[in-house]
């Protein structure tokens, strides 16, 4: 699946998007695959109530089932208008 | 209902005239912009990142909450991304409705859910120093009045 990075979050691991192979089935259990992988993941996956997260470009929640998703995105809280 | 992410600027003037125009049962228009604002003085960019394709989807979901819940004629949201300086609008809604109550109401909840559920990011460039603007409490407070 591609896994997208928006603001700081892709400041912080230094690159917008990816292709990653997992077997997570749960956003929070792909969360924990990405911070064992290097520092800068785990620097921006350190606290999870700065971020939100979008599974095939729906906001949801850190419990969420990505079996089957194409697109998984993490973010700082929105700042429009 | 129509729903507009653009880098370039528009034309207010030309969107706010054309809004609902020639609708004759329609009694109120409602518009608010929003202009890039230079807090504390030395702003030379505001830079808006936003997430093309789930952008314009949230946007289109908030449009069409408020014209579930909202008896209205027209809304129109308009929200720009890349650089931009002081001054500069950054984005604008409009709501159409046949009395006011429902265009001021439907125009504040568009505002409220777009600026904590619309995928977009500030960051302000001034001196030298970049900083990603931080959400506040406030925005997401807001929401639970609706």
């Amino acid at each position: 699946m591609d896994v997208l990075y928006f603001a700081w979050v892709r400041e912080r691991i230094g690159q917008p998007k990816e292709r990653i192979e997992t077997t997570a089935t749960t956003v929070a259990e792909l969360v924990q695959e990405l911070r064992a992988r290097e520092d800068r993941y785990a620097a921006a996956f350190a606290d999870l109530s700065a971020l939100r997260v979008a599974v095939d470009q729906d906001l949801t929640d850190f419990d969420a089932s990505i079996t089957g998703a194409r697109e998984v995105a993490f973010f700082p809280p929105m700042t429009g208008g | 209902m129509r729903v507009v992410v653009q880098q370039e600027p528009f034309d207010y003037g030309a969107e706010a005239a054309g809004f609902a125009d020639g609708r004759h049962d329609m009694g109120a228009v409602v518009t608010f912009t929003g202009v890039v604002r230079d807090v504390a003085g030395g702003l030379s960019t505001m830079e808006i990142e936003h997430y093309p394709g789930m952008t314009e989807r949230a946007l289109e979901k908030i449009a069409q909450e408020a014209v579930d819940r909202w008896s209205l004629g027209d809304v129109l949201v308009i929200h720009r991304f890349g650089p931009m300086g002081p001054g500069e609008k950054i984005m604008m809604v409009a709501t159409a409705a046949r009395h006011r109550k429902d265009a001021f109401e439907a125009a504040e909840y568009l505002m409220d859910y777009l600026k904590s559920r619309a995928p977009f990011w500030k960051k302000e460039h001034a001196g030298g120093d970049a900083s990603w603007v931080a959400a506040r409490d406030e925005d997401e407070d807001a929401l639970t009045r609706w």
